[in-house]
């Protein structure tokens, strides 16, 4: 249970850093909260050969509203944007969601790239991004592109990060008419999450304008819940129209996908009742 | 903290461990836990799990309640860190130890050290009724006492008993 050797490298800028990844590639592993990482190392499930610490890099570190967008640096602890009254005014739902992350000590180190790159499956973090539309920035020594949360996450702990780059800022669109509410079901405060479903919606003349619905623990990657959105967008949310969604979304759930703490079958339950509670809170 | 531009399999790291500056070679691959324990002899922190679940572990680095055995000694170049050592003097207990005696807050003793960091940590005033202070104490595990006592104690060290 302690990490295995590895050369330790803590540049001063994102240029230095990016410099590092660019010559290491697939043997260097970015650190920046580590709180999923150094579990990962204690294990010896990965063995990366150089860890770039990039606590000095301040360039991912701001929290910004700018016109429409809410833009946070990857390497903003989640603490700090847990409690940022920018976050909680611009993204309501980010805010929220962040509480359920781990434990208080675990959110004081860990950040909100770190969780987005690490692609947990259980992860609240990327399903949020999917169901907000966010952004992803990523960099690397070669310049920079722009992916869509939903194409970012490609599998368990996959994301579509390449070697050499960085995960450096989310840009989450503001849309101050929305609501929008999480719920997530894990065996005890602060565990990993069995199921969970986040939302957000906005009504327009007492109809649902627009709705994203998205999964999380339920699926090698977040899982929006297409059928789910389908029944409820553009008609009024009677309680029969929940229903249905709710029974939509249980039934999108993968059955085959269990572990000892909860099979399949009872996943997909968690996921149609928290979609009806998450609707239910959303259009109250 | 200081930047390390070579990768490096071990380097100097300066940090001030409860209020005293120490200098010291680590390893790259040190967790803080063990720099703490090992190297400077510092075993009121305890490690359990080692991967960063029971808490046992939790210090004080600049203030916030962290987990040690998570963390990597490099990675406190230049922070301040508090451990159970240093949050009472050699006369006794504080408040929030002598707390955990009267409330029998503790039995074997194992997880008591994070405990105590975790609280030496926080705000009582963000934490203003029972539930709230059982949300916070969910990331320190305790398998003795079944947690009422502790709660007793943080009640009574916050001045709520």
């Amino acid at each position: 249970m302690k990490p295995p050797q590895f050369l330790y490298a803590r540049p001063e800028t994102l240029e230095e850093a990016l410099s590092i990844l660019d010559e290491y590639g697939a043997d260097a592993k970015v650190l920046a909260g580590g709180q999923s990482l150094v579990p990962l190392l204690n294990f010896r499930l990965a063995r990366p050969a150089v860890l770039v610490d990039i606590a000095l890099v301040d360039e991912i570190r701001a929290i910004r509203v700018e016109g429409g967008t809410l833009s946070i640096g990857a390497g903003v602890p989640q603490r700090v944007a847990e409690v940022s009254t920018d976050v909680a005014e611009a993204s309501p739902l980010l805010s929220e969601s962040i509480s359920h992350i781990g434990h208080l000590q675990n959110r004081i180190r860990g950040t909100v790239g770190g969780s987005l790159a690490h692609a947990d499956p259980a992860a609240e973090l990327p399903a949020v991004m999917i169901c907000l539309g966010a952004t992803m920035i990523v960099r690397s020594a070669g310049g920079e592109r722009s992916i869509p949360a939903e194409e970012f996450f490609v599998g368990p702990f996959t994301t579509v990060l390449g070697d050499n780059e960085m995960l450096c800022d989310i840009r989450v669109p503001i849309n101050r008419s929305a609501r929008s509410h999480i719920l997530e079901l894990s065996l005890r405060k602060g565990d990993f999450a069995l199921a969970g479903v986040s939302g957000q919606l906005t009504l327009s003349g007492g109809r649902v304008a627009d709705l994203d619905l998205v999964a999380f623990g339920v699926d090698a990657v977040p899982l929006r819940l297409r059928e789910a959105e389908d029944a409820v967008r553009g008609r009024e949310p009677a309680p029969d129209i929940l229903t249905e969604a709710m029974r939509l979304a249980g039934s999108a759930v993968d059955p085959s996908f269990g572990d000892v703490h909860a099979d399949g079958a009872y996943r997909a339950a968690v996921v149609g009742e928290y979609t009806y509670r998450v609707l239910v809170e959303m259009i109250r | 903290m200081r930047p390390v531009r070579q990768p490096t399999s071990s380097l100097r790291v300066s940090v001030t461990i409860n209020g005293k500056l120490t200098e010291a070679t680590v390893d790259s691959r040190l967790l803080l836990a063990d720099f703490l324990r090992d190297q400077l002899d510092l075993t009121g922190t305890h490690l359990g799990c080692e991967h960063g679940v029971c808490g046992a572990c939790t210090v004080l680095v600049n203030g916030d309640p962290v987990r040690s055995c998570i963390m990597l000694a490099a990675q406190v170049d230049g922070m301040d860190i508090l451990t159970v050592e240093g949050i009472s003097d050699d006369a006794g207990l504080n408040r929030l130890q002598e707390a955990f005696k009267n409330r029998h807050g503790l039995q074997c003793g194992f997880c008591t050290p994070g405990f105590l960091m975790t609280l030496s940590g926080v705000e009582p005033s963000d934490y203003p009724d029972e539930e709230s202070i059982r949300e916070l104490l969910s990331g320190n595990i305790c398998r003795c006492t079944g947690y009422v006592g502790i709660v007793d104690a943080v009640k009574e060290a916050w001045g709520r008993i």
